[in-house]
């Protein structure tokens, strides 16, 4: 059939699919930043819009917001994902927090930021729990907490949701680390379960979880949901005022915004080339301390801390998501009761039509996008398993790519490079600006059990004459069929939490979830947000629990599957 | 000679360097033993008759079987039957379906599942149609996956390391099954291994390789 020419050319699609919008985005970004913009007039090249972007006051609080918050999430999710798994892994403990935090990593990020929001506000539930008895507040304090000025609880919505991303990519990653043997030896010789983890198998693991941990550096500094839910308003992080000049009705207004942009950018990869060069301070540390052979005198101490950090992590999305529900159903709720004083439905038959009807837009764009990224990540793997190609580790960056330029740094570019095209907004192109974000994700999930799989299974089906088209699809895919409703739940996840794109290419016309949960932020109205936010967790999480579901019923009599 | 299956001159190398060297004949319902340390390329030998050689193995020489040059077939269409270490059973279907898998198509509905049912009859295994292959013992996964290559009605066998993961009980048990079903269909067969016993048993010409 036409397959065979087919194949070959379905991976220079996905790269062109993942590429080529942040090549044309950033060209968007590049020629109004330096003055040129024809739509609006205006013609370069001149650097007033670096000029007028100096000029802003609130830049310099801006630029550090960024740097701070990226810096310290990154630093301390790392940090609290390294010593559990060094103080843990293989114990009880450990699977009970990995079972607790795998499911929240589907959480969006907004509805998580919603959560802890509600949890910690001067009139959020602990608030709430702890009055008046302890504090003696019979009204909330006049406290900045949500919002605060240094991002602080910005930075701490962020660490909650990073540290199960990061948590997972670990585990990933000991697989291939050998590391039980390694911890072993290292207790033999008389180390700590923790400094025995950090001095053997920590070098070998980082190693691996490097590029990870770049996205979520990059995500951190320029984020933009959560920045509006927990970050600061005067002036606001950097990548949060970019989206508020590109979204001015004055034209003029998006030459600064793609100033900043690029600004955005250089500071992005100002961080990662200072965060290479703390890996390269840190390695000769390190070497300095396995060389001294001190074996870990407090082990017990810091594994415990870290333990209690991950625990904290993990209480509070999952308090969050329950304080989002009683919200969403509550009555009359008077400071400082700890619960509302009646259960409604009002709420969900108030809000619930809206959205339904953005549900559907959600799921719409989300099935469109994540079907397509599954098809081309299958149609990759099954390109590079029969012809023979094999991806280099320079070839895996191109993958993170993406998802390490800022989505501030191209995203309003593309959105200009697409208004010079005559384009419309509209959905056909969110649904391609998704594809962008959900492709690698898709691609990184489904790639290791995909080159797992047994190739002498492909072999003996071969030799009992199965054609390649019918080892695919009658021996391979139906044995991969949980890895592939797993990847495929991943896209629907990562698809229904994006709020960027959505904003930007939809040009505000495309109303998802996230879109429209994030645009009550400001109104503040806790209900509606209980229920967008609901909605919005529960878009994400179903598929996971359906690619959980559906394997076990269709496999339920095939004993050899069920751990596959 | 015509019918058989015909190794000439056949060389493997790996990365330019070469790995080995073979040119033999292998008359019907004969039995050629490769044999040889673990790492010398016995299996790539018989991933290169099978179709499968990786790339950074580069191999010269052909490959005939029955008269006809197989060497640059397709791996679907050269009808060569192997058998690994592993059973390798398709985990997702039944034994049933798994022999389906093999047999050839054509037939109604109702013959096809006769002849199903006459191979599990065959070796022992009658009924077990609906069975997951995951619940049968090491020994009936031996004998299904044998007659699953047998349905496929190959013109040639391959067996690499066929019955290492057995113990010594079942081993000789496995072992005369499959040479008997060879020499009854008359099969050339090509079998690498490094048990000495095993080579015995085959009772054919024996090629020793070195690393």
């Amino acid at each position: 059939m036409n397959r065979r020419r087919f194949l070959p050319v379905l991976p220079i699609l996905t790269l062109l699919a993942m590429l080529g919008p942040v090549v044309a985005g950033l060209w968007g970004t590049l020629l109004p930043a330096f003055g040129h913009l024809p739509a609006a007039g205006l013609t370069g090249p001149s650097l007033d819009p670096f000029r007028d972007l100096f000029d802003w006051a609130g830049l310099p609080r801006a630029m550090l917001l960024s740097i701070s918050t990226g810096l310290l999430a990154t630093g301390i999710s790392l940090a609290i994902v390294m010593l559990i798994t060094a103080g843990w892994s293989g114990t009880k403990p450990f699977r009970a927090l990995e079972r607790l935090l795998s499911p929240l990593l589907s959480v969006p990020h907004a509805a998580a930021a919603f959560g802890l929001a509600f949890l910690i506000a001067p009139s959020g539930w602990v608030s709430r729990l702890l009055s008046p008895v302890v504090t003696g507040w019979d009204r909330p304090p006049d406290l900045l907490i949500v919002q605060d000025t240094w991002g602080l609880t910005m930075t701490a919505g962020l660490i909650v949701k990073e540290v199960p991303f990061l948590l997972l990519i670990t585990l990933a990653a000991l697989g291939q680390a050998d590391a039980q043997r390694s911890v072993v030896i290292s207790q033999a010789l008389g180390y700590g379960r923790l400094t025995g983890w950090l001095k053997t198998v920590f070098p070998r693991v980082y190693a691996q979880i490097r590029p990870p941990i770049y996205v979520v550096l990059a995500y951190s500094m320029s984020v933009v949901d959560v920045a509006v839910i927990l970050g600061p308003n005067t002036p606001p992080s950097l990548s949060v005022q970019i989206i508020k000049w590109m979204s001015d009705p004055d034209l003029a207004m998006r030459l600064e915004g793609a100033a900043g942009a690029l600004l955005q950018l250089g500071l992005v990869i100002g961080a990662l080339i200072f965060w290479r060069l703390c890996e390269h301070a840190m390695a000769r540390l390190g070497q300095r301390w396995i060389a001294s052979g001190a074996r870990g005198r407090f082990d017990p101490v810091v594994a415990q801390g870290a333990l209690a950090a991950g625990a904290i992590c993990a209480l509070t999305v999952l308090f969050g998501l329950v304080v989002l529900t009683i919200w969403s159903f509550a009555g009359f709720w008077g400071f400082p009761d700890a619960l509302p004083d009646a259960f409604t439905w009002r709420n969900w038959m108030r809000f619930g039509p809206g959205t339904l009807e953005a549900l559907g837009e959600t799921a719409l764009i989300a099935v469109t996008v994540a079907l397509a990224a599954l098809i081309l990540t299958i149609g990759c793997l099954e390109a590079e398993y029969r012809f023979g190609l094999s991806f280099s580790a320079r070839a895996v960056w191109l993958l993170y790519l993406p998802l390490l330029i800022p989505q501030t740094a191209f995203l309003p570019g593309l959105q200009t490079f697409m208004l010079s095209l005559g384009a419309d907004v509209g959905r056909v192109p969110v649904m391609l600006a998704h594809l962008v974000f959900v492709l690698p994700y898709v691609f990184l999930s489904l790639a290791d059990p995909f080159r797992a799989w047994d190739t002498r299974m492909g072999t003996i089906a071969a030799a009992l004459r199965a054609s390649p088209n019918g080892v695919l699809w009658r021996v391979r895919l139906p044995m991969l069929l949980r890895p592939i409703l797993t990847a495929l739940a991943v896209g629907l996840a990562v698809s229904v939490g994006q709020y960027l794109p959505t904003l930007l290419i939809g040009g505000g016309r495309v109303e998802t979830l996230t879109t429209e949960a994030v645009a009550l932020a400001s109104g503040g109205d806790r209900r509606a947000i209980g229920v967008y936010g609901l909605m919005q967790t529960g878009a994400a999480l179903v598929p996971f629990a359906l690619a959980l579901l559906i394997p076990a019923l269709v496999w339920r009599n095939r004993k050899g599957l069920r751990h596959g | 000679m015509d019918k058989g299956l015909s190794l000439r001159n056949v060389t493997i190398r790996k990365n330019g360097a070469p790995l080995l060297s073979v040119s033999h004949d292998i008359a019907p319902g004969e039995v050629l033993t490769v044999m040889g340390p673990s790492g010398v390329g016995k299996s790539t030998l018989l991933a290169f008759i099978t179709g499968t050689l990786a790339p950074d193995f580069q191999a010269t020489g052909a490959v005939w079987l029955d008269g006809q040059d197989i060497t640059n077939a397709a791996p679907h269409q050269r009808r060569v039957g192997i058998l690994f270490q592993d059973d390798l059973l398709f985990p997702h279907l039944s034994v049933g379906a798994n022999l389906a898998f093999g047999l050839q198509p054509g037939g109604s509905r109702p013959e096809r599942a006769a002849k199903i049912a006459e191979a599990l009859d065959e070796v022992g295994l009658s009924g077990f149609e609906d069975r997951d292959p995951a619940t049968l013992s090491g020994g009936q996964k031996a004998r299904v996956a044998l007659m699953r290559m047998l349905l496929s009605e190959p013109c040639g066998l391959l067996l690499d390391e066929p019955f290492s993961r057995l113990d010594a009980a079942l081993r000789a048990q496995v072992r005369d099954m499959v040479f008997d079903r060879a020499r009854a269909r008359q099969l050339p067969v090509l079998m690498v291994t490094h048990d000495a016993d095993d080579a015995q048993a085959a009772g054919g010409v024996i090629v020793t390789l070195v690393g």
